[in-house]
């Protein structure tokens, strides 16, 4: 591959092994959609369509937890937008892989951005590849194992009852926070991280809900960031 | 096997709201070139991202899942394996749990 950049079948193949590597983290979020999707009365087939199409486990629990009768149109598709609206971002700062895409492989790959995919790719990115199939690798080996997820939870979800307070729905966050080491570059993302997750923890005191909390301190310590880097190259 | 209307309507809304988000940042930057400042921002982003996100879901779990998400740090930076890093997290707060804290 060029030093430019681009999008290869190899990269396609490495984005789906480092998926599968946490399959561990992402299955139990898959379960509980599907339970909870089982529990409002949605058919396995209007479950699959959802998170198919969907592919966001917060946005969906959040919409099925408002789910009525006839189904609430409009809410649910307000939730996803105000919730998802993290990962607009992620798509911009994944300029410098997707720069050199085009049609489909540009546009198709971002239908399927989702966080621990984003994570990996950035990690990848910073590691000197530029492939944007790498992304799209992961993100599809994330949506199979969502799919496989969210369906054994519908069908099997209420002969397993695990309650929800159960330590196997701490490895989706275990995963994030694992991830979180991969994106670690040194000290200089200390001050910066520190400034994100305090402001998070401020505006969700304050009683603002999501996607508020994450916007702010996203924007907060990445502003810090950048406001330090220019300081230090003047 | 039933697929109402009315929830595939609200399954269409939602999937197209998700699309918006996920190409709209994108697509605005492939637009409009920001100045120097976003730019930088945008290298911080990642990281500033997953720990904004990390931190109030950790404060509402309390302590114990603060001491098992430190563990999946821990590992993670000593091993750097993946799967390991999240089975230390999930024991961790299991072990936790059964000792009656948390």
């Amino acid at each position: 591959m060029d030093e430019r950049g681009g999008f290869t079948r190899s990269g396609v193949v490495r984005g789906l092994k480092a998926a599968l590597a946490i399959t561990l983290g992402l299955s139990p979020f898959g379960l509980v959609v599907g339970m909870t999707a089982d529990g409002v009365g949605l058919s396995l087939l209007e479950t699959l369509l959802m998170s198919g199409l969907v592919f966001a486990g917060t946005a969906q629990l959040v919409a099925l937890q408002l789910w009525s009768d006839p189904a609430p149109i409009l809410a649910a598709s307000l939730a996803c937008l105000v919730i998802n609206l993290r990962l607009a971002p992620m798509g911009a700062a994944l300029a410098p892989l997707l720069d050199h895409t085009r049609g489909l492989r540009l546009w198709g790959t971002l239908a399927l951005l989702v966080d621990n995919a984003f994570a990996l790719a950035i990690a990848d990115m910073r590691a000197g590849r530029r492939d944007a199939g790498f992304l799209l690798g992961a993100a599809f080996g994330m949506w199979l194992n969502w799919m496989a997820m969210v369906a054994l939870g519908h069908v099997f979800g209420a002969a397993l009852r695990l309650p929800a307070g159960h330590p196997i729905f701490f490895a989706s966050s275990a995963a994030v926070l694992a991830l979180l080491v991969q994106l670690w570059r040194g000290r200089g993302d200390l001050q910066p991280w520190i400034a994100a997750g305090g402001t998070a923890l401020l505006v969700q005191g304050s009683g603002l809900g999501a996607p508020w909390p994450v916007l702010a301190g996203a924007f907060a310590g990445a502003a810090l960031g950048a406001w330090q880097d220019r300081r230090r190259r003047a | 096997m039933t697929l109402r209307p009315d929830v595939l309507a609200a399954i269409l809304g939602m999937a197209l709201a998700s699309y918006l988000c996920r190409a709209g940042g994108y697509a605005i930057l492939r637009v409009i070139r920001p100045p120097p400042f976003v730019q930088a921002m945008l290298q911080h982003l990642p990281g500033c991202i997953f720990v904004a996100f990390l931190a109030p879901a950790l404060a509402g779990l309390g302590w114990p899942a603060i001491a098992a998400g430190a563990a999946v740090l821990l590992v993670q930076a000593r091993f750097g394996r993946l799967v390991l890093s999240i089975l230390a997290g999930v024991g961790a707060l299991w072990l936790l749990r059964l000792a009656g804290l948390g």
